[in-house]
């Protein structure tokens, strides 16, 4: 926990009472399952062993909004829909987050042109803080999208009052890091080596003739 | 039986009130009056030797050309139709009903054309019915309950019509 300053003694650790806080919020945030469509798949999937999104804290999905702290809205949402997502997001307790998960919602999706009862991106209803594009997202973006949800927790500043509320630049860039066998610092070589390793693994596959 | 021997024992009974009749279609089929089609569709459920039990589909198909440069050759007249698939589970062979109706009813518009419902001979039409009256805008009388069930229940127009206009706004939340 690199951000708990100072250590006196073997078993004392010093910090802020709102660092402390947001740690305990971002390390259990309880997500409401609310898969609409193709989304809670991907969600469940997040949510299953391979992915887990138990590690985060957030594993414990939480069927009513009164003990949920994060709405996970996973789905193409319609008019019909809309008026009872705002009523449920008005039944969580502050502080409360909300991913917008999917193309649907971030911006009504594959039926942005031809779906008359699409609303088109759910921050049209409701409050989004995090959107986490895709069709549907893999379970790695969604983990993306929720560490992100925990920087924005770790700016939260409410015990200092009238100071500007910084949200951190993320530490994950999101950018995968190749090995050194694949990078180069000159692009041009980069890819002759991605290219000659994709080569390589493909003539391993082919099946010998029997 | 095939689709012509279905049809014989059909004009055997109602004759000339039987307006069209295709064989060569994939799915072969009948037009009938709206006004005729619960007696006909009886006698497709009680006959001993027909005894279609179970009504498979009904879908509303709404012909009309949306673009004027092209009505010349779209080869229909603007029209509604209500298509019925029907299926025997005893003798297992299928058919189609199709009843021919105006887009709107006296040719105003905004009164939806009207056709009786046929809940009473199978209980599967009760959604169907709902359904293709909140799509296509089809009026069924003699429904118990002809409510929207797809759409919301106070939304206005029929989207499955070709020229239904996109709702700028619905409750506050912009619709384009």
């Amino acid at each position: 926990m690199g951000y708990l300053e100072g250590r006196f003694e073997e078993s004392v650790i010093t910090t802020t009472l709102e660092q402390a806080i947001n740690w305990a919020r971002e390390s259990s945030m309880w997500p409401m399952t609310f898969g609409l469509a193709c989304c809670a798949i991907e969600m469940m999937a997040t949510g299953a062993s391979r992915y887990d999104m138990d590690r985060f804290g957030a594993g414990a999905f939480r069927a009513t909004p009164r003990q949920a702290d994060l709405m996970i809205v996973a789905g193409t949402v319609n008019y019909k829909m809309a008026s009872r997502v705002r009523r449920l997001y008005n039944q969580m307790p502050d502080p409360k987050f909300v991913i917008a998960m999917g193309a649907c919602t971030c911006g009504g999706g594959p039926y942005y042109k031809y779906g008359y009862n699409v609303v088109k991106g759910v921050d049209l209803a409701v409050p989004v803080d995090v959107y986490v594009p895709g069709c549907p997202p893999r379970p790695e973006a969604l983990l993306e999208g929720l560490m992100r949800i925990q920087d924005k927790v770790r700016g939260m500043k409410y015990l200092t009052k009238n100071q500007p509320i910084d949200v951190p630049i993320p530490a994950r860039t999101g950018y995968v890091q190749l090995p050194p066998e694949l990078s180069d610092a000159d692009p041009v070589k980069a890819m002759e080596k991605q290219f000659a390793f994709a080569k390589m693994t493909k003539e391993k596959a082919t099946p010998t003739k029997a | 039986m095939t689709a012509a021997e279905i049809i014989a024992r059909l004009e055997a009974q109602f004759g000339q009130r039987i307006n069209a009749k295709n064989l060569e279609a994939i799915d072969p089929f009948v037009v009938v009056e709206p006004a005729d089609l619960v007696e006909v569709g009886r006698c497709l459920r009680d006959d001993p030797q027909l005894r279609f039990d179970m009504l498979n589909c009904i879908s509303g198909v709404d012909y009309l050309e949306p673009d004027p440069k092209k009505v010349a050759k779209a080869g229909f007249e603007p029209h509604v139709e209500v298509v019925y698939h029907l299926h025997s589970f005893t003798h297992r062979h299928r058919f189609v009903v199709k009843v021919s109706l105006p887009r709107w009813k006296d040719n105003k518009p905004g009164e939806l054309p009207e056709v009786p419902s046929v809940t009473s001979l199978w209980a599967s039409a009760n959604w169907h019915e709902r359904e293709v009256y909140d799509l296509s805008g089809i009026r069924f009388l003699g429904h118990p309950e002809l409510t929207r069930i797809l759409l919301a229940d106070d939304w206005e127009g029929h989207p499955l019509r070709k020229d239904y206009e996109f709702p700028l706004e619905y409750h506050g939340i912009r619709g384009r």
